[in-house]
């Protein structure tokens, strides 16, 4: 059991030394790698099974919390876990298809599976510190990935990038070292339990501080501009890796201390949030509906349906808090398959730009297809996953009154459509303009660009006609997350039983 | 001492917003070193200054005598230092290429990736034809 939740973080960290070692041969490369991302996928989903049973504690190097650090799986963090793992498959695979050699050989692979270890530990900590490292590491190697290959474009976008993310880890430290100031300790279930007894005041200054710090990760309004600027820049797969994980990672963690933490005040924290939501779900649209190229629309997206999970945790209600899990699963699939189909429109034309974009329905009708299902997904057209992401969302907000915001959910949901069609209308249906270059026009892309596409697409649909287990799932992590109790009889009371009895 | 600190933490994190406000990427650079030495500084004196007390457990007790330092916030400190170090080395190289790249320091230069209806960078790539991709996606297998 408990290799089983340190597993998420050995992998991927042997991984990345192997492939680091291996960086030179890129046929044992691509194999490896693929073998390893499908390993962590199956490891992701046994976990989820085990956690199903109750939150699976482990303490590192036997130190019982809340001395030392923990790592803690429960529902949530399993069920993000698997998803990660899911589309960082995909997004490998479609890798070893897409990449060129230069990039393979500086240490894409290696730097796929560090970003991954970030992430995972993200996900499994139990300590506020803990997490501000695992922070560090994803976004070293986001740093490096973004960048690699250092063109004009990528450095650009790797400037904003960079500098506003190194301002979001200094809040995020500043803000840890004051609630080590003010509580003494740094473990989550510790904290939550300690908390209570502090100045409310000084708990909303610290609740603001890790708010904009984790709202900067997150891409919540006003702080998502490093966003739309960076992550039209990179090769395809790293997009389409950067729109899936690394702003999720953000909202994870807003989720996970505006659920544990700070639930002091929630009339005065979570009202904000609420106001941050909606402003996120609109300015991100509005944002989109202005650009005039494939990935620079998809980005202002996904600052958008951000907006969408932040307002379930806003509502700060269970089936709020559902939606939001819910929200989050159905996003990231949907949004890496969005990014990996743009990099087959943009390898057919050489070009993202819609103006130079067209007739591709002619040549590519299932690719026009294919991009429908995500494409939908987003918009909240049923029968498929967002549709139920979206009718949650806006379920929960009617039934906890907050009228305005969900009214704004509505109109985003149809902007949101609007701007899909009109990227449908530009690529796939208008006729091909005559000054663009078409670079493949055979109609057939290799396997490895079209599976993962094929998976993800499957798997919205799936989530989309077949809901009820994760909508089941979402709302046991919703009543998990909400019961802050037995977060920290299960990180602080197992621990002690277990250096009671010796340990494992 | 904590007054001294306090003023200290606010200065540095005055000064490095300031310079991070500044159009100029070098100035970027020293505000972002600036704001990590603050924020260190800052747990430093939030977990408590006390003077020539180690936390150690004298000779036949069983517990410390407080008051005593608190050693945990230098461990982050030590930490932190170490990740921002890393860090930095990373965005002052980057710097160093972006200036390269650009031939300027002009943050208000920077504004290609933010452009509206700009094409993607995609688009100012040689257009090279599919069979070479393929091949050279593949030369490894």
């Amino acid at each position: 059991m408990e290799l089983l939740v340190t597993l998420p973080l050995l992998i991927p960290l042997a991984l990345s030394l192997a492939l680091f070692a291996a960086r030179r041969h890129r046929r044992a490369s691509r194999i490896i790698a693929i073998a390893g991302a499908t390993i962590l996928l199956t490891v992701a989903a046994a976990l989820l099974v085990v956690t199903h049973d109750g939150i699976q504690v482990v303490a590192i190097g036997e130190w019982p919390a809340p001395y030392g650090i923990v790592l803690v799986a429960d529902l949530f963090s399993a069920a993000m876990l698997l998803v990660c793992a899911l589309v960082s498959w995909a997004t490998i695979v479609y890798a070893t298809g897409w990449m060129d050699a230069e990039r393979e050989r500086t240490g894409f692979y290696p730097l796929v599976f560090a970003l991954l270890l970030g992430v995972n530990g993200a996900f499994l900590t139990g300590d506020l510190f803990n997490l501000y490292v695992w922070f560090e590491v994803m976004l070293m190697a986001s740093f490096v990935l973004l960048v690699l290959g250092t063109e004009k474009g990528q450095v650009e976008g790797g400037i904003k990038y960079v500098s506003l993310n190194l301002l979001a880890s200094t809040f995020f430290l500043s803000a840890t070292g004051i609630l080590y100031g003010i509580a003494g300790t740094l473990n989550f279930a510790h904290l939550s339990s300690v908390l209570a007894y502090v100045d409310p005041q000084i708990l909303n200054i610290v609740a603001v501080l890790l708010g904009i710090a984790f709202g900067i990760k997150a891409a919540v309004f006003p702080l998502f501009f490093w966003l739309p600027a960076s992550y039209h820049t990179p090769p395809v797969p790293v997009s389409a890796l950067f729109a899936g994980l690394l702003t999720k990672v953000g909202v994870y963690a807003l989720i996970r201390v505006f659920t544990l933490l700070f639930v002091h005040d929630p009339g005065w924290t979570h009202t904000l949030l609420l106001f941050c939501a909606a402003l996120t779900m609109l300015t991100g649209v509005l944002g989109a509906l202005a650009q005039h190229d494939v990935r620079r629309i998809l980005s202002f997206h996904i600052v958008s349906q951000i907006g969408y999970m932040i307002f379930g945790l806003a509502l700060y209600t269970p089936l709020g808090l559902a939606s939001s899990v819910f929200y989050l699963i159905h996003h990231i699939v949907v949004k890496t398959n969005l990014f990996l189909l743009s990099g087959l429109v943009e390898r057919t034309f050489g070009t993202g730009s819609l103006d130079r974009l067209g007739g591709l329905f002619r040549t590519h009708a299932w690719l026009g297809v294919l991009f429908l299902v995500p494409a939908f997904s987003l918009a909240g057209v049923p029968p498929l996953s967002g549709f139920l992401a979206k009718l949650l969302v806006i379920r929960a907000g009617l039934a906890a009154q907050a009228y305005l915001a969900t009214a704004v959910a509505v109109l985003v949901g149809l902007f949101t459509l609007l701007s899909m069609l009109k990227i449908w209308n530009e690529a796939f249906w208008k006729a091909r303009p005559d000054h663009s270059m078409i670079l493949h026009d055979t109609g057939r892309f290799p396997a490895r660009l079209v599976v993962p596409i094929v998976v993800l697409a499957s798997v919205t649909i799936l989530l989309g006609i077949a809901g009820e287990p994760l909508l089941a799932l979402s709302s046991r992590a919703a009543a998990q997350l909400l019961d802050p109790a037995a977060y920290q009889a299960a990180v602080l009371g197992t621990v002690t039983v277990q250096a009671i009895s010796g340990g494992v | 001492m904590e007054l001294l600190f306090a003023l200290m933490v606010g200065t540095l994190y005055g000064c490095s917003l300031y310079l991070l406000l500044r159009r100029s990427i070098v100035k970027l650079a020293v505000g972002l070193i600036l704001l990590g030495n603050g924020a260190n500084l800052l747990i430093f004196s939030a977990g408590g200054l006390i003077r020539g007390r180690p936390p150690l457990v004298p000779e036949g007790a069983t517990t410390v005598p407080a008051p005593y330092a608190d050693p945990l916030p230098q461990a982050l400190i030590l930490t932190a230092i170490v990740i921002s170090f890393g860090v930095l080395v990373f965005a002052v190289a980057l710097i160093y290429r972006t200036y390269r790249a650009l031939s300027t320091d002009d943050l208000d230069d920077l504004t290609t990736t933010d452009r509206l209806g700009e094409v993607t960078e995609a688009a100012h790539r040689p257009l090279v034809p599919i069979a070479t991709i393929t091949q050279s996606a593949d030369d490894g297998r």
